[in-house]
């Protein structure tokens, strides 16, 4: 049989230390046994590291930012697809998301496939939301409340013990030990990723993950539990191991279940001593570490290319243990050209 | 030969980054047209800077806005927040749409009776109602939404005393999960306030209680906390026919639902994010009609419905009067709007568009007003094209709240317009002079020389 | 006025300044003018030039163009003089 080749626009090429999951979705994709792969970059900024990596994206584009609005959005995804002639994205920050989900009819009326969650699963997972999220699909989720404005903290003592979470809308969480910290550190989230912003109670455990993969119509196509090993400044995963916890995939494939929940997602939970897990926030999109799902035996990016596509695909049913991954940075040599070009035209 | 179109120089510096939240040259289209009239020729007639309102947007919206509803349920009413805009062309415009009136003060109550509008029409909300406007307001029969106990009792005192049944209802106040709560407003349903209030409506006999309000919040920007207090109104509604055999004739929702601007701080634009008067029609009345109410006894939905209803409709236009760079090379243009009449600066990231062709070319701007305080900033960091001192600009969705909040500061407020549907401008407030101010001004004679 | 001597300057408007690291876009007319500037022209043949070509008039462009100027200056474009 001879494989079909599609063009496949994918976005967060940003391989930093706090990185995006673009680059290894671009690995996965590379290496899928059911298709070839022309890829294009999206990026927002000139210095994703994925826009100058050899072997990954094809041609890069530059994107307007989602606060750019909707509008300007699809404008310029209307220009790729004139060029490049896409099959399918893959957007893979939370940020952009929305806009995403909002324009997914025109996407497809344009002939471009996207395999995301619904507005009703992406907003009801939010991590504002996630108490009543807890509630409705019966999971343990910490104590949290949105704050959106600053005089509002002063009272949080009648609410929570000290120490908390704070925690940005899209991104961003810090442990804090009194207000003043508190305080500071919703004003520097707030300033960065607007309110509101998450305050948290604070578990005590073992942060552990899944990546996971939900067709929308029930089933978990893929599913691995990993724990991370090193945990950089910003809170990233710098090493993990793939586990054996039937618990944690019981709980995914039930909150899959439940949700009907389609594309991408990663589950991250605290699992505390006395073995009880804690949900303390649900991504509505592939994670940075995916690569690790592909070293353990499941292709992810590449399921998800093809429900995208609409062909069925086959349920993974088991991966392997004991699997790591060591991030590691390295040092790509450019040319102040390819630069300019990039910045003149928007395009590489 | 002719001449090509001129722009200024501009240099900016590559600011090499990874993803975050600004950057990215957004292409400015002009407004040079409001409703088919030029910008231009409306400063040119009436002076800069220059309110206009577009009937054409307000009775769009109303219109849209009632759709949502009544194709959902079948007893809709609106209610003009005269807070939110209260020039009487506005609200005659309003009333003339179907609008009742919804006013919060004596002078606001006033004028909904100047408009024309029946008493029975009048909404009387809000926590200063003295003794006058309770009894005025009684006789007129208008509806009056009782806020705390001491108003209650009093409102009690003048039934007895000018033998009249005030139509009530009561304001309730309750957590619908969104933070903060606003529980200053009201009796509160969670601590058994709203039902002790009441009850002693009830037992009282001295007042009808013919609805039950909420005002939960302005500027929503989810749906679901309205199913959740509609959810609680039911509720109370129930038990009050339960015990006392009594229907409650209406729900009142109040306002709140956000208009397309976008909130300071807010990451995506309000046009992509906020809520369609459908989403807020489908929160609000799918838990009317699945509630236990029987169907003949389905209450009236009464909307009090500000922002969304009217700040698409207003435009304020000005003139850029300079050009300069902050000590950090920053680019600041000073146009001659200020904070003084564009209050919702303080809260919104205000859309301004130059009014004439202009460069495609942007700088990192940040956009002034004339008052001589620090705090007159109209937009703190905006990619803008560079205009010339002279140039014109539009700021558009401002018809909320700002010709009611302005302030007279330094200098006089400028005129209102209303273009109406045929494309005809007409003066609805005219500019102020010093006279008007000076009128009201005492100065004691020693101090005269 | 000259422009620092290691300045490059694409015909794409990207300027790089080498002993900085820093780099700059420009608009057309922003190239037109400092390429009059590479060429040490003085500020009346600039703006005779450029009054000739656009539909501007002398003070807007007299505006322009020192802030044009004081813009390159801020970001070290410019030598000492
Ligand atoms: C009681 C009441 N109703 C209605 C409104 C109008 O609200 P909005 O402009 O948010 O629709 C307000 C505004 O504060 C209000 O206090």
């Amino acid at each position: 049989m001879v494989k079909p080749k599609y063009t496949i626009a994918v976005t967060g090429l940003n391989n930093t230390d706090n990185p995006g999951p673009g680059v290894p979705v671009i690995r996965g994709l590379r290496e899928s046994d059911t298709f070839d792969v022309r890829i294009i970059g999206l990026a927002y900024e000139n210095l994703e590291p994925g826009i100058y990596m050899p072997n990954t994206a094809d041609k890069i584009y530059q994107i307007p930012y989602p606060s750019a609005g909707g509008e300007a959005f699809i404008k310029k995804i209307e220009y790729i697809h004139s060029c490049e002639k896409l099959d399918c994205i893959i957007p893979n920050f939370d940020a952009e998301l929305y806009t995403f989900m909002k324009n997914e009819k025109k996407l497809a009326q344009m002939g471009i496939k996207t395999f995301l969650p619904s507005i009703k699963q992406f907003e009801e997972r939010h991590k504002a939301n996630l108490p009543s999220f807890g509630k409705k699909y019966n999971i343990n989720v910490p104590k949290s409340i949105a704050v959106t404005n600053i005089s509002d903290l002063s009272n949080i003592n009648d609410k929570f013990d000290f120490p908390v979470l704070v925690k940005g809308k899209f991104y961003d969480a810090y442990i804090v030990y009194n207000l003043e910290q508190l305080q500071y550190n919703f004003n520097k989230i707030a300033s960065k990723w607007g309110v509101p912003v998450i305050i948290q109670e604070y578990i005590q455990g073992t942060e552990v993950n899944v990546v996971a993969l939900g067709d929308g119509k029930g089933n978990t196509i893929g599913a691995v539990p990993m724990r991370k090993q090193y945990i950089t400044d910003k809170g990233k995963a710098w090493g993990g191991i793939t586990l054996d916890d039937e618990k944690m995939l019981e709980i995914t494939r039930n909150l899959i279940k439940k949700t009907r929940w389609r594309g991408g997602m990663e589950l991250e939970m605290i699992k505390t001593e006395d073995n009880k897990y804690f949900m303390i926030e649900i991504n509505p999109r592939i994670p940075a570490w995916v690569y690790l799902a592909n070293g353990a035996g499941q292709n992810l990016p590449e399921a998800l290319v093809n429900l995208a596509m609409g062909i069925n695909v086959e349920p993974y049913k088991t991966y392997k243990t004991g699997i790591m991954f060591i991030r590691y940075s390295y040092d790509l040599i450019g040319n102040i050209s390819q630069f300019e070009k990039l910045n003149i035209n928007g395009e590489l | 030969m002719e001449k090509l179109r001129y722009e200024s120089p501009i240099i900016n510096k590559v600011n090499a980054g990874m993803p975050d939240k600004f950057g990215m040259n957004v292409n400015t289209k002009p407004i040079s047209y409001i409703d088919g009239v030029s910008v231009k020729d409306l400063l040119k007639d009436y002076g800069s800077p220059l309110f206009v309102l577009s009937e054409k947007t307000i009775t769009e919206t109303y219109n849209n806005s009632k759709r949502a509803f009544t194709s959902r349920y079948p007893k809709i009413q609106f209610a003009w927040s005269y807070k939110t805009n209260y020039l009487n062309a506005v609200c005659s415009l309003f009333h003339q749409l179907g609008s009742w009136a919804e006013v919060v003060s004596g002078f606001e109550y006033e004028k909904a009776i100047k408009n024309g509008i029946e008493g029975k029409h009048i909404i009387f909300n809000g926590p200063d109602k003295s003794k006058e406007d309770l009894i005025k307001a009684s006789k007129n029969g208008s509806l009056i939404h009782i806020d705390h106990f001491d108003e209650l009792y009093m409102l009690i005192e003048i039934a007895d005393s000018i033998d009249e049944t005030p139509k009530v209802a009561i304001r309730v106040n309750m957590d619908t999960g969104i933070f903060p709560q606003w529980d200053r407003f009201g009796f509160n349903y969670e601590n058994g306030e709203a039902w002790n209030a009441i009850n002693r409506i009830m037992i009282s006999k001295k007042l009808n209680l013919v609805g039950l309000h909420c005002h939960i919040g302005t500027y929503m920007m989810s749906p679901s906390p309205y199913s959740v207090a509609t959810k609680k109104l039911i509720d109370l509604a129930l038990e009050i026919d339960h015990k006392y055999k009594h229907k409650i004739k209406y729900l009142d929702l109040g306002g709140g639902f956000a208009s397309k601007n976008t909130l300071k701080g807010a990451y995506l634009p309000g046009t992509d994010t906020c809520p369609t008067f459908d989403d807020y029609a489908d929160a609000i009345t799918n838990v009317i009609i699945n509630s236990q109410i029987s169907p003949e006894n389905l209450p009236t939905l009464i909307l009090e419905t500000g922002r969304a209803l009217i700040d698409d409709a207003g435009y304020i236009l000005g003139t850029v009067l300079a050009n300069k760079r902050l000590a950090s090379g920053r680019r600041a243009t000073i146009i001659d709007i200020g904070v003084n009449m564009l209050f919702t600066s303080f809260w919104y990231e205000h859309e301004i568009f130059p009014a004439q062709q202009c460069s495609t070319q942007t700088e990192d701007t940040t956009i002034y007003g004339p008052l001589c305080m620090n705090i007159d900033v109209i937009r703190q960091a905006i990619q803008f094209p560079i205009l010339q001192k002279g140039d014109n600009v539009v700021i558009k969705r401002i018809g909320a709240y700002n010709m009611t909040q302005w302030m007279q500061f330094i200098t006089l407020r400028p005129k209102i317009i209303l273009i109406d549907t045929e494309s005809k401008a007409h003066i609805i407030r005219k500019n102020e002079t010093n006279s008007v101010f000076e009128n009201l001004e005492i100065t004691p004679k020693y101090l005269k020389k | 006025m000259r422009l620092k001597k290691n300045i490059a300057i694409s015909e794409t408007g990207f300027i790089f300044n080498p002993s900085t690291g820093d780099s700059f876009t420009l608009n057309p007319i922003g190239i037109e003018i400092l390429s009059f500037i590479e060429n040490e022209k003085k500020y009346e043949e600039i703006s005779d030039a450029i009054l000739e070509k656009y539909d501007v008039d002398t003070i807007t462009f007299e505006k322009n163009y020192y802030d044009f100027i004081q813009m390159l200056k801020n970001n070290h474009l410019l030598e000492n003089e």
